[in-house]
This record gives C-alpha cells, sequence and structure tokens, in this order.
C-alpha cells in the first residue's frame, strides 16, 4: 500500500509534531522527575534541595494517598457496572426497529451529558443538588437531604453524575456494535429462541466485547484523571470524603505548596496509569 | 395487544431518557432567568418572569464576555496548530513506510491517557520561569497535548480511506510528496480534518484544570472564570448558571454537528 520514501521526506512531514508534543508533553515530564527528587516547595525556594527519593518514600507511606487512591478506584468500582447496565439498556431500547423519529431524538439526546463542559456539570450539581432550594430534593417529595454537605451524600452525588454523564458514551458505543450483528443471524436467532437474554449472550455479545474492553480502558483513564466536576461540585470535600487522586495531588501541588511531594504522587500515578493500560492491552489484546 | 402494550412501554423508556439528559440543561437556563430572590425560593419555583440580568451582569459587569473572547482565542489557536502540526504527520502515518512506526502512532495516542495533573504541576513551574503565567500562548501550547493525539489519529484514519492510486497517478505526473498531500489528499480528506478540528475545539473550550493553575486575570478562560463566582456565602446562583449556559451552549452546537463521530473521537480508535 504505502511507499518508501527518503527519511528526510518522513521526518519533514513527522519532525514537527514529534518535536512539539516532546516539548509541551515529555519535557514537563522530565521537569517532574527532577522536582520530584528535590525539596521543593514554592514558599521557601530559596532551599531547593536534593532528597533521593524522600518523596517517593513519603507518598508510597502515605495513608492520605493510598485513601484518595481506593477512593478513586471505589468511584470506578461502583460508578462504572452501573453505566455499563444502564447503557446495555439504552443500547438495546435503541437497537429494536421502529419509532424512527423518537429514536433520533433519543440518540441526540445522549449527546448532550457528554459535551457537558465538565466544570458546568459541577456547577449545575451545586445549584440542583442544594439542600433548601435544589430541585432534586423537590423532586424526591420535599427531602430534606443535605447532598454536598455529608460524607457519604456528597459521594453519592459525584456517582450520579458520573453516571449521568458517561452513560450516553457507553450506551453509544454498544448501539454501534449492536449494528455490527448482522441482520439475518440476529433474525434466525429470534426465530430459534424467544429469550433475549439467550439472543444476547450469544448472538450480541461477541460484538459488544470490542467496544465494552474500550469503555473499561477510558473510563479507567478518565477516573484517574477525574478533576473537573469534582473540584466545582465538592472541592473534594467535605473533609476528604470526595478528594480523588487527581484532586489530592493539586491540593499538595498548589494549596499546600510542596511540588516536590506533588510530583512524586504525579509520576506515581503515571506509572500506575501505564501499568493499567498495559495490563488491559495484554489481557484483552492478546494478539497486539 | 401486546406489541401494543411494548410499543408504549418503548416510547415511555425513549421518553424517560430523553428527559434525565436534557432536563438539567432545562433546569441550567431557567435558573440563569431568575433573579436571586427567585432562585433562592424553597421549594424552587417552576414558574416566575425570566430576566436577563443575569447575563448583562455576568458579561458586562463581571468580565464573563473577556473570558469567553479569551476561550475563543485559545481554543481556535490550539486547533489550528494541532493542525498544522497533526496534518502532515498524519499524512506519513497513513501514506509512508519508515521503522518505529508503530511505536510512534502508540505513544501519540498514550498522550490521552495521562492525567493532565501530571504536566500541570512542572508546566507551572516552567511557565514562571520563563515568565509566561497568564499568557494565552501557555494554554495554547499545553492543549496541544491532547488535541495534537485528537487530530493525528482522526486524520491518519481519514487518509487511509483515499486510495493509494491517485498518490501514484499524481507522482507519475512529478509531483512531490507535499504536493500530493495538499493538493490531492487534503481536500478528499476535508470531512476528516473538519471534524477533528471540531473535537480539539470542544476539549479545549472545556478545560478547567490547566486554566485554573496556568492564568490569573489576563488570560483567564470562561470556566475558570465561573469557578470563581463559587467564592464566598450566598452564592450567585442565576449569575453562576447562566455563565454555565453561555460556556456550553456553543459547545453542544458543535457537539450535535459532529455527533455522528463523537464517539469515534472519543474513543479514539480504541473500539476498532
Amino acid at each position: 500500500m504505502s511507499g518508501q520514501v527518503p527519511r528526510k521526506t518522513v521526518f519533514a512531514f513527522i519532525g514537527p509534531a514529534v518535536i512539539g508534543l516532546a516539548l509541551v508533553g515529555i519535557a514537563p515530564l522530565l521537569y517532574a522527575l527532577w522536582t520530584s527528587l528535590h525539596f521543593y516547595n514554592l514558599t521557601k525556594l530559596r532551599r531547593v534541595e536534593f532528597i533521593g527519593l524522600e518523596n517517593y518514600w513519603t507518598v508510597l507511606t502515605d495513608e492520605v494517598f493510598w485513601q484518595a487512591m481506593g477512593r478513586t478506584f471505589f468511584l470506578l468500582g461502583t460508578a462504572l457496572p452501573l453505566q455499563i447496565a444502564l447503557g446495555l439498556g439504552i443500547a438495546l431500547v435503541l437497537h429494536q426497529p421502529g419509532l424512527t423519529l423518537v429514536k433520533t431524538l433519543a440518540r441526540l439526546s445522549l449527546v448532550l451529558p457528554m459535551a457537558t463542559t465538565y466544570a458546568v456539570v459541577g456547577l449545575l450539581g451545586q445549584v440542583m443538588f442544594n439542600q433548601k432550594f435544589g430541585v432534586v430534593n423537590q423532586l424526591l417529595g420535599g427531602a430534606d437531604i443535605n447532598w454536598i454537605g455529608d460524607p457519604e451524600n456528597a459521594f453519592a452525588m459525584i456517582i450520579f453524575w458520573d453516571v449521568w454523564q458517561w452513560t450516553p458514551f457507553v450506551a453509544l458505543v454498544l448501539l454501534a456494535g449492536l449494528t455490527m450483528v448482522p441482520g439475518e443471524v440476529e433474525e434466525a436467532a429470534r426465530l430459534e429462541t424467544k429469550s433475549k437474554w439467550t439472543v444476547l449472550r450469544y448472538v450480541q455479545l461477541p460484538f459488544l466485547l470490542p467496544g465494552l474492553v474500550a469503555v473499561l480502558i477510558l473510563r479507567t483513564a478518565d477516573t484517574l484523571k477525574l478533576f473537573d466536576m469534582v473540584f466545582t461540585l465538592t472541592r473534594g470535600g467535605p473533609g476528604s470524603s470526595t478528594e480523588f487522586i487527581s484532586l489530592m495531588i493539586q491540593r499538595v501541588g498548589f494549596r499546600g505548596f510542596d511540588q516536590g511531594l506533588a510530583s512524586a504522587q504525579a509520576i506515581i500515578l503515571l506509572i500506575i496509569t501505564i501499568v493499567l493500560a498495559q495490563i488491559y492491552i495484554r489481557v484483552f489484546y492478546k494478539e497486539v | 395487544m401486546t406489541s401494543t402494550r411494548s410499543l408504549f412501554s418503548q416510547i415511555a423508556l425513549l421518553v424517560l431518557i430523553i428527559t434525565v439528559c436534557v432536563f438539567p440543561f432545562y433546569w441550567m437556563v431557567t435558573t440563569s432567568l431568575k433573579t436571586q430572590i427567585v432562585a433562592l425560593e424553597a421549594p424552587p419555583v417552576w414558574i416566575f418572569e425570566p430576566t436577563l440580568s443575569n447575563y448583562r451582569e455576568a458579561l458586562f459587569e463581571d468580565g464573563v464576555l473577556r473570558t469567553l473572547i479569551n476561550s475563543l482565542i485559545i481554543a481556535i489557536s490550539t486547533t489550528f496548530l494541532a493542525l498544522v502540526l497533526g496534518v502532515p504527520a498524519a499524512f506519513a502515518l497513513a501514506r509512508f513506510e519508515f521503522r518505529g512506526k508503530k511505536d510512534l502512532w502508540f505513544w501519540f495516542i498514550t498522550n490521552r491517557m495521562i492525567s493532565p495533573i501530571v504536566l500541570a504541576l512542572p508546566f507551572f513551574l516552567i511557565a514562571r520561569n520563563l515568565g509566561l503565567l497568564d499568557k494565552h500562548i501557555t494554554l495554547i501550547l499545553i492543549y496541544l497535548t491532547f488535541n495534537l493525539p485528537i487530530v493525528i489519529w482522526i486524520v491518519t484514519d481519514q487518509f487511509r480511506g483515499i486510495p493509494y492510486d491517485l498518490d501514484e497517478a499524481a507522482r507519475l505526473e512529478g509531483a512531490s510528496q507535499f504536493t500530493i498531500m495538499r493538493k490531492i489528499c487534503l481536500p478528499l480528506a476535508m470531512p476528516g480534518v473538519a471534524v477533528s478540528a471540531i473535537f480539539s475545539f470542544i476539549f479545549s473550550w472545556n478545560e478547567l484544570m490547566f486554566g485554573l493553575i496556568l492564568t490569573r486575570s489576563e488570560a483567564k478562560t470562561a470556566p475558570a472564570m465561573a469557578v470563581s463566582f463559587m467564592e464566598g456565602y450566598n452564592l450567585p446562583y442565576g449569575k453562576i448558571m447562566a455563565t454555565s449556559t453561555l460556556i456550553v451552549i456553543p459547545v453542544l452546537i458543535f457537539a450535535l454537528i459532529a455527533s455522528k463521530q463523537l464517539v469515534r473521537g472519543l474513543t479514539m480508535g480504541a473500539v476498532k
């Protein structure tokens, strides 16, 4: 298909992008690595000092760091199954024949949550979940639930928004998978059995798997990144009940001013991300 | 009769899906049209006399207009830069054979996985040392870390779909690779280029963390501005929702235009 061309030509085309991304992507990483090996506090810049792996040791033995990590994975472990179950349900409803107009409308409205600015979702949460004048308590029949001020409720609220924003994504990915199933095969299967479950399990599932793997990989990466929505909704509170890993690093680096420690946390987060991505790829894409 | 019943339940389900997706936007827009007194009524009121005062105040007295313009400048510039750097790279990835092509491809794509906070810490220090804090260019550059991979992925995909025979024919005429890209492949790849530009714009426009950390006032972005309303007691909810509406509306329009490609853009080829 494609051709052999002189190295110079290859470089002329691809060099600028590589250099650009190296400057804005890799140089900061190297700098973070350097910072993580130093005592580097923004308020005490006169005494920047090489301290080797001490920051890493502090992070690895820090209960608070692992709690934030645990919270992050707990969120993933609760929100993702919900998103997959609801997303699959929506995809199956949309996959049924007929009602084209309403379905088109539904598909378009699914686009809205995932395109919404994440920071705005958090701000919207502040308004809708307010204890006194929030519409959520009103819709719950005049309930008097303190969503934002109670640790467990705040966590539930974050799960709600994560599910609201990302279920449509799962639904559309799975819908794309469902449309890949050859029509004759699906019809033949429906003549054989009345059980929708059997059709789903044996006929449709194989076509859904690649999408599910993609959802798993991307939702994991995005949950590790999660910042904007939580920052505008709870700032990690109350206490540290919704302080996920990105929020914690931001707090240590920019409110605690300890850039050395925060850099070590960031590098460890990066390593965890890369290891997870590798594991996923090895397990799910064996042929690669 | 079961079919009529299942038809009804199907319609009910679809209406439920639409309502859940759209209701928060309805609430955002209506709250933005409430005065502070109406917005703070408990329980919330659904029928009231709408006013545009929140928009007027936010835009012209609090300087939201300027942050919207900043966001616009930054999102358009970084998209343009990502296209200038990304399109030739995509062409090379789609058309040339060279060593390390797969690794390079993988490296471009994995940039999507990295948490922005990992880059935000050192980037803040570098920008601070170079005197680049609170400048548009700083955000334009850092946004390349996620825009360039988007552009490269979508456009490579698009270039691959263009028959190679066209290149061959042009080469026989004596065209250079650059001419082939610009005159033959690029016009055919325009739909993909446009979609990648829309995504790049949406992601830059939506971004908060870098905007928060790397700007103060001059280059402050609209999401960072919205957050700054959140200080203190007695929050101006109507104004916050007015600003949110102004931020969200253009993105939603773009997203609806590109809705067919949205999932592919978000998964960046992981599904294939």
